[in-house]
């Protein structure tokens, strides 16, 4: 194997010598000389059998980090300092040809997204053959070893599976795919670049699982990336902290949580749903009434698929729910069980297929265009995703003035200190007035995303994923704002989660979807305590961290 | 826990570093910060300018007589003096180049404006309005495109006559499908954006929407047709003048110049060559600021 | 499948039936004056005399009602009765029939060398590694899309035929006189083709699959053939239509300029003519055959990309409720 690239002479490795030495590496983009670092001086080695675990926001460069590691970084990327070392050789400055070699019986990847991870025209079993015979396995056996790897991934019915395309997959499964790829090279370590997640959190738990017998059982490294400090916790022999390129703490897990010696690891923990401070949600206030009524509310789909037959989903299936003033309601589910659905037609986005949805006793669902609008002065969305829902093209002032505008309430001026008002109230400076989103953060987005949502002053704020496109550190400041306003102004909330650790914190009453249907709601308090339907305890079992949080108690 | 503590008002996250600047001009700047930086666009753009120039005011580039006869200086080869030689009645063919810009230009802003125009109109309202408006349009729209568009401009050429301003009309409802569709898809794109659906809850009512979202929005990749069309339409207009059907002879457009030189192509191939090296060249220049105007959109 | 065939087939005919009605609208109802276009071509130059009129007006049907005279036209056309050429005296159907041979061959041999020179180039400048050549690679098919098909075809005359004699610069006899024309019609669709491969590979060279089949220790070679050539070439079929129309299109040019028999010289002619009748059946038999091209492509497409043919995929219901 080794013809065409210099390696250095084979060490016979004894077992403890580290499969993967990262020493004092720096890596940069753009042009030589001005190029912005993303990973500096960072030092990191990982031993046969270890399970180390790399954590850190968006931009820490924690995947940056594992791209080197796989020489695999992306374009315009450069390694500026230091050296890799992959199993005894060098290959700080291996080109693509060389690294090949080492990607497979060395390191394997087991991606980000299994949605887009595996190639869509290509059937699932040759994907996984391709990386097999890499090894030199004689044609007659791939077949079979495909099939084993992929049940070794706890795939099930691979025999199947393997004839099919990755679109026929659901999640979980590909992401299993994925890890039968790279476990088919049979390599000494492996790289999990968040293998999880973008998968639901009972799925998530089970990939992570099965990872952890993988590692077990083979004697293989792992190197997990991973945004979530429960997940680390949970799940690591050692755990390295990164921030802004940089290593800011390693060391035992256990020993970080319990006493952390850097003040962002104190901060992540703090925010850490699940693991730090417990936040209570907003105190109820006296009065009790129903804002908004879910009554026997029923939505079904048509899809008309490429061969012209049409399907019918029923995507929410008979559902009853009551909102109360000046409390929060959360809607939890993992995706597609219709949580989004029940807030869009809450909305008036959507009609209902059969049902009502009563807000304040009026039904929204046939409320005609012009009733709609006076209502909707009344009750506000909160997009998912910060970063798609403002307009690129507007300042900060014109989003936020912009339902005054609509409704025609007041002049340029008064609006001007309208919004100003508001951004005070969201902790925003008055100086971001003139800002346009590119220029925001997320967290900021988000705020301005919610001064919008309140310029009309409404009773009711529907909140889609309010923080999940956010790291961590942020969503508890936006989850903060929220209990915030909603003390200071008795609003009420709808709020659509799939975590858990989130509606545990600012919710006073919690529904569990499944399928569309509703099966388990009552006191949030109530429903952790004592969850009756087997999905609430598997989602309450899924949250990262709570092996911390016991051993803590 | 109190409510003062939940009350506690955390420190945000620190600004990114554009903060100090003076947002609102930054953003432009930038662009022409990097357009200034990319020579290549900058000789496009000199090279667009001199040509809808020439076609203005032709007398600032040759100030000869494009009809002038000179026969003892018939097939002259290009040189300093006759820039691009002289034909077999001796007139300057650089002369006539430059006045014919007059009317190929006239004619590809008459096919492009028309395209623009009406393709505009049937995209926006198509994409905006949707259901049995939309079907209908984009079925025409369909039709439309089910015939190459030159020979479209044929029929067209064909019923109404041959001139420039036909030949134009011909060219332009060629391009009009195809920018219809741009435009459509755009719309189509840009409404089910959530920001546009977030003005529409917050009560923003449909032209709001219209003028202030999804126009701003979309118009991005339809301004970059346009201009790759301008290309287009150069090269469209001038195929049909090639092949005799635009202005009648002593007139010269760019593609009768090259017929014209066509049959001395043996021993004068300049006559034939620099005039279509000259026209190559408009429409590559227009290819190039189209695809730079792209490549700055992907980025923003 | 059969639904779906059904379907596409009956679209296909609509559409059709759709771009005669646009020719006819163009042809017969658009000019004020049909009849003294046609009188022109029929030959005399002077001042047409009422019996004339009255002869073209009965032959052509032009004293029946606009909607009559469409009726009788189409349900000719049905038969494939384009009617007689005003300029030739022949039926334009006979006229397509013996026009058609050397411009199938020439469009035919445009269409492979689009393919080569089109794929090619865009394999070449997706995969070298040197930047400048990637970048003049990535840059050179639009030189070929902006240089004018007459300009092209007269420069490989000038350089093939009488600098190095290589290739005849006109007529339509044998292999070698087809070599100029076909390359003169394929530079331009190349240049189209060779554009859109490039932004398909580079757009899934880009995608995160990429870096899976990478990371699994495959050559640059295998990826690039087995895993991104592929996924960029199925949208890069959607529009085979185009190209073929395009490549006929510049048929009308390239036969002109090399004086060749076939459809497009005789579309150039039909139009300097005026000769209505001819003009049609011309521009109906290309939108038949970008009809034909485009009804292939959507039966063969399901059968090429595993996604299309999903009844009830995930994808259908993914826009509901994004994954958080």
């Amino acid at each position: 194997m080794a013809l065409t690239f210099t390696p250095a002479p084979v060490v016979a490795t004894p077992t403890d010598h580290p499969v993967l030495e990262i020493d004092d590496l720096s890596v940069g983009f753009g042009p030589k000389g001005r190029e912005r670092r993303v990973v500096e001086n960072l030092t990191l080695s990982v031993r046969p059998g270890q399970v180390v675990a790399l954590v850190g926001e968006s931009g820490s460069g924690k995947s940056t980090t594992a791209h080197a590691a796989l020489g695999l970084l992306p374009a315009g990327g450069r390694i500026v300092g230091g050296r890799i070392t992959l199993g005894g050789h060098d290959v700080t400055h291996a080109d693509d040809k060389a690294f090949r070699h080492h990607r497979g019986p060395v390191v394997g990847l087991v991606p980000q997204d299994p949605m887009v991870a595996l190639n869509p025209t290509m059937r699932v079993g040759e994907q996984v053959a391709e990386a097999v015979r890499r090894r030199g396995v004689p044609k007659r056996s791939v077949e079979v070893e495909v099939v084993e790897v992929l049940e070794r991934a706890g795939v099930d019915n691979p025999v199947v599976k393997a004839r099919q395309y990755p679109h026929e997959l659901s999640g979980g499964q590909r992401q299993r795919v994925l890890i039968a790829i790279a476990l088919a090279g049979k390599p000494k370590l492996l790289v999990a670049d968040e293998p999880t997640s973008a998968l639901d959190a009972t799925v998530q738990r089970r990939i992570l699982d099965h990872l952890d017998r993988l590692v077990a059982d083979n004697g293989t490294s792992l190197l997990l990336i991973t945004h979530d400090l429960g997940v680390a916790v949970d799940r690591a022999d050692h755990l390295v902290v990164m921030s802004q390129g940089r290593i800011v703490e390693q060391g035992k897990p256990a020993q970080i949580a319990e006493s952390p010696q850097h003040e962002y690891t104190q901060r992540l923990l703090d925010a850490a749903p699940g693991l730090g401070r417990v936040r209570r949600p907003a105190p109820v206030p006296p009065v009790d009434d129903v804002v908004l009524r879910f009554d026997g509310v029923s939505k079904e789909f048509t899809s008309r698929s490429g061969l012209g037959s049409r399907s019918r989903a029923r995507v929410l299936d008979d559902v009853t729910l009551d909102v109360h003033r000046g409390r929060t309601l959360a809607l939890v589910g993992e995706s597609g069980s219709g949580k989004t659905t029940a807030l869009r037609i809450a909305m008036g986005l959507e009609r209902p297929t059969s049902g009502r949805v009563l807000f304040d006793g009026v039904d929204v669902a046939s409320s005609d265009r012009r009733s709609l609008r006076a209502l909707r002065r009344r009750f506000q969305f909160v997009h998912q995703n910060p970063f798609a829902a403002l307009d690129p093209k507007f300042s900060v002032r014109d989003l936020v003035a912009e339902p005054l505008e609509s409704f025609r309430i007041g002049d340029r001026a008064s609006r001007t200190t309208t919004v100003s008002k508001l951004l005070d109230q969201v902790a925003l400076p008055a100086s971001y007035l003139g800002r346009r989103p590119a220029e925001l953060s997320g967290g900021q987005r988000q705020r301005v995303a919610i001064a919008r949502a309140l310029a009309l002053e409404p009773e009711l704020l529907l909140l889609d994923e309010p923080v999940s496109a956010l790291d961590v550190s942020v969503q508890a400041q936006i989850l903060d704002l929220l209990v915030d306003l909603q003390s200071e102004l008795g609003l009420t909330y709808v709020l659509v989660s799939h975590d858990l650790a989130v509606v545990a914190e600012v919710s006073h009453q919690l529904a569990v979807l499944d399928g569309g249907r509703i099966v388990e709601s009552g006191p949030t308090q109530q429903v952790f305590d004592h969850p009756e339907h087997a999905l609430t305890r598997a989602l309450l079992a899924a949250v990262p961290g709570l092996s911390l949080k016991e051993a803590g108690a | 826990m109190t409510l003062a503590d939940a009350e506690l008002v955390r420190p945000i996250t620190p600004a990114p570093p554009t903060a100090d600047r003076d947002e609102t001009s930054s953003r432009t700047r930038q662009t022409a910060h990097a357009l200034l930086r990319r020579p290549g666009f900058l000789i496009a753009v000199a090279y667009v300018v001199l040509v809808i120039l020439s076609a203005i005011a032709p007398r600032l580039f040759a100030s000869g007589d494009p009809t002038q006869t000179e026969p003892k200086d018939k097939f002259l080869a290009p040189s300093l003096h006759h820039l691009f030689g002289t034909d077999e009645l001796g007139r300057d063919l650089f002369t006539r180049m430059v006045h014919g810009s007059a009317l190929s230009v006239e004619a590809t802003a008459i096919s492009v404006g028309l395209a623009v125009v009406a393709g505009l109109t049937i995209g926006v309202v198509s994409g905006y309005a949707g259901g049995w408006a939309d079907s209908l349009l984009m079925r025409f729209v369909d039709v439309l495109l089910a015939i190459p568009a030159l020979l479209l401009a044929l029929a067209i050429v064909t019923a109404l006559g041959f001139g420039t301003v036909n030949v134009a009309i011909a060219v332009g409802v060629g391009l009009t499908p195809g920018f219809a569709r741009v435009t459509r898809a755009e719309v189509l794109r840009v409404k089910t954006l959530p920001y546009v659906e977030a003005a529409r809850s917050s009560g923003a009512g449909p032209l709001r929407v219209l003028r202030r979202h999804i126009l701003p929005n979309s118009w991005g990749p339809v301004a970059v047709l346009a201009v790759l069309d301008f290309g287009t339409a150069i090269l469209a207009v001038s195929s049909l003048s090639f092949l005799g059907f635009g202005a009648p002879p002593p007139e010269a457009e760019w593609g009768s110049l090259v017929a014209a030189g066509r049959t001395y192509l043996v021993t004068s191939p300049w006559l034939t060559l620099l005039p279509g090296l000259a026209v190559g060249a408009a429409v590559y220049a227009l290819n190039h600021i189209g695809k730079t105007f792209e490549e700055l959109q992907r980025w923003h | 499948m059969v639904q779906y065939t059904a379907r596409r087939v009956a679209q296909a005919i609509a559409v059709l039936w759709a771009a005669y009605t646009v020719t006819f609208v163009v042809l017969y109802a658009l000019p004020s004056d049909p009849v003294s276009i046609l009188l022109n071509q029929a030959g005399g130059t002077g001042r047409p005399s009422a019996d004339q009129v009255a002869k073209i007006q009965a032959a052509y049907g032009f004293d029946d009602p606009i909607v009559v005279q469409y009726w009788h036209h189409l349900v000719d056309a049905f038969q494939l009765d384009f009617g007689q050429s005003v300029s030739r005296g022949q039926s334009v159907t006979s006229l397509l029939a013996e026009n058609l041979p050397p411009t199938i061959a020439l469009t035919a041999v445009a269409l492979v060398l689009t393919t080569l020179i089109g794929g090619g180039l865009a394999f070449l400048a997706t995969y070298v590694g040197w930047r400048p050549l990637r970048s003049f690679l990535h840059r050179l098919p639009a030189v070929g899309v902006s240089f004018p098909t007459f300009w092209v075809g007269l420069l490989l005359i000038q350089l093939f035929s009488f600098s190095l004699g290589w290739f005849p610069a006109t007529g339509s006899g044998g292999v070698s006189s087809l070599v100029l024309p076909a390359l003169t019609m394929s530079l331009p669709t190349s240049g189209i083709l060779a554009q859109v491969l490039i932004r398909g590979l580079d757009d899934t060279l880009d995608q995160a699959h990429i870096a899976t089949a990478r990371a699994k220790g495959l050559s640059r070679l295998t990826i690039h053939t087995k895993h991104a050539l592929k996924n960029a070439s199925l949208p890069a079929l959607t529009i085979l239509g185009v190209l073929v129309g395009a490549t006929v299109t510049n048929a009308v040019v390239a036969e002109t300029v090399f004086s060749r028999l076939g459809i497009g010289r005789l579309a150039q002619q039909a139009v300097l003519a005026q000769d209505i009748p001819l003009v049609q059946g011309i521009v109906v038999l290309a939108a038949g055959v970008f009809v034909v091209v485009n009804l292939v492509v959507d039966l063969i497409y399901p059968l090429l990309d595993p996604r299309v043919l999903q009844p009830t995929s995930s994808r259908s219901l993914a826009p509901l409720e994004v994954a958080a």
